[in-house]
């Protein structure tokens, strides 16, 4: 997940958002299986990608440095180990890079609607009625391929290491097994590759706009706000009976939260504790929150990554039918493009929950505190 | 496979809010992993409309039945995501609780005759069972969508 703030405001785009939309939606390939033509990289290039990540974009000249400095770890987890990465994964991936995918990922046009703490949102580059653009998309097929290929493996040692686990998706091993240092070596190339992905389409973020505005790369400043990825296992240093311990913890639905003065916060926002990213659905609004230190005494610095869905997708689906869902959007001002024709059905925005109810609990609660609301103005969805 | 197959007889849908996932039956272990493709790719696109034009050979070795079942769904989903092709139906030459060789029929995705509906991202081993009821054979597979 991704958020890029801008120098524009609201009415330094009116009249151009739906030729915005299509642009990203022509620069950007999405949709089920959706690959780029103009990217085919050779199998050594490819594992310089899931080793290097966003650095390798940047390196590229996809993007700058000050891009890096603002993600995650620096766009780059350390202990990746392509090596362990299938040639199947690699096959899957190969094609895909630089794509959106399909599903609940999307890249949007958002606008800074509301401000609740102003001096963490200036501190972000956030001020109100900017247009920021926000991204979600991860490893694509490569990734559940890594997935695929780890299951595989876990479902034996599982047995061998005499585990008793009530669901065999739950299959796992000893974290110093040799299995785990294999999958942990994967599972960060899958994310690097993510890191990678989002760096690019950043890129073609920046480009779209330079070519629908007529208006050079100073004028519209884009600059990358925060970047983390979500469901993943990280090692972290968390207070545990007193005692500061290294931990690996895994999160699912959930986001990382760091608290301030975390080591692992990039240094730029080391005081102010990590940004957090919530989207919501395509119809209302998501929220950017900022890491506490409750929420890393209670949640080992845990957030939600979203509002979770109200409806399954058959639900949803049948609600959608015969409603002309693209239209009804943009009577509410958003500009809305999809890949499949199934997609936005299962998108409609009340099939997911509210997501403000579900952040004002984690604010509520402390574990992350609300700095903005965007709300959105144009949509893609894979 | 029948031109208008009984969906019903082949699969029902299992679905909860984040999940979605099948219960598939069949009368002896071919038919229940041939439906089951034939399932797989009715969630993905309409199995309706997949023509056996083409055919693959597959080979896999698994645990035991509920991990065949798994990584024959899997190695399905790989072929589609890989070669993007849609599978309709399938025969074996081996099916052994841990060893299957089959030959899979279909065709390459083609977007004019071939709606996508959903993108499966993994088939997963959560509340996988793979279990004889009476003198059928019945299993639930869920899917990460």
């Amino acid at each position: 997940m991704r958020i890029l703030g801008s120098g524009l405001s609201r009415t330094d785009i009116e009249g151009a958002l739906r030729e915005l939309v299509e642009g990203l939606f022509r620069n950007i390939p999405s949709g089920v299986g959706s690959h780029r033509k103009d990217l085919r990289l050779s199998r050594a290039e490819l594992k310089r990608v899931l080793q290097h990540g966003a650095q390798w974009a940047v390196a590229q000249g996809y993007g700058v440095q000050r891009d890096l400095d603002h993600t995650e770890e620096g766009g780059c987890l350390a202990g990746a180990q392509p090596d362990r990465v299938s040639d199947r994964a690699l096959e899957r991936g190969r094609a895909q890079l630089g794509s959106l995918g399909s599903g609940n990922h999307f890249v949007e046009i958002d606008y800074v609607a509301e401000i609740y703490d102003a001096p963490v949102a200036h501190a972000l580059g956030l001020f109100r009625d900017q247009i920021v653009v926000t991204l979600h998309t991860g490893s694509r097929g490569l990734g559940h391929q890594v997935c695929d290929d780890s299951l595989k493996t876990m479902q034996r040692a599982t047995t061998q290491y005499g585990i008793a686990i009530p669901d065999r998706q739950l299959c796992c091993a000893p974290l110093t097994s040799p299995e785990a240092h294999a999958y942990i070596g994967a599972m960060y190339s899958a994310a690097n590759f993510a890191f990678a992905n989002r760096q690019l389409m950043t890129h073609w973020v920046r480009e779209t706009f330079e070519q629908v505005l007529q208006r050079p790369p100073r004028d519209l400043q884009f600059e990358v706000i925060y970047d983390v990825c979500h469901n993943i296992g990280k090692f972290e240093m968390h207070p545990v009976g007193g005692e500061i311990r290294r931990l690996c913890v895994h999160r699912k639905g959930a986001t990382r939260a760091l608290p301030p003065g975390h080591e692992q916060i990039p240094a730029v926002y080391r005081d102010l504790g990590q940004p957090v990213l919530v989207p919501g659905d395509m119809g209302r609004y998501s929220y950017v929150l900022i890491g506490t230190a409750q929420g890393g005494i209670e949640t080992f610095s845990s957030s939600c990554h979203g509002a979770g869905r109200a409806l399954s997708r058959t639900q949803a689906k049948k609600s959608a039918r015969g409603r002309p869902i693209a239209r009804e959007l943009e009577d509410r001002g958003i500009y809305v493009r999809s890949a499949g024709r199934a997609t936005l059905m299962e998108e409609i925005p009340e099939a997911y929950k509210d997501v403000s109810e579900v952040v004002d609990v984690v604010h509520g609660a402390g574990i992350s505190r609300k700095v903005a609301q965007l709300r959105p103005l144009g949509v893609i969805k894979g | 496979m029948p031109a208008e197959p009984d969906r019903a007889a082949i699969y029902t849908l299992v679905e909860h809010t984040a999940d979605l996932g099948i219960v598939v039956y069949g009368e002896d272990m071919g038919t229940l992993f041939a439906h089951a493709a034939w399932a797989l790719f009715d969630v993905i696109s309409d199995a309706t409309t997949i023509e056996p034009r083409r055919r693959l050979p597959i080979t896999l070795d698994a645990m035991d039945r509920a991990d065949l079942l798994v990584r024959w769904l899997g190695e399905l989903l790989y072929v589609y995501d890989t070669q993007r092709f849609l599978c309709c139906d399938a025969t074996f030459s081996v099916l052994e609780p841990t060893r299957l060789e089959a030959i899979i029929h279909g065709e390459p995705l083609d977007e004019s005759r071939h709606p996508i509906d959903t993108e499966i991202k993994a088939v997963t081993y959560h509340q996988i069972a793979v279990e004889q009821v009476g003198t059928h054979w019945q299993a639930q597979v869920i899917f990460d969508v």
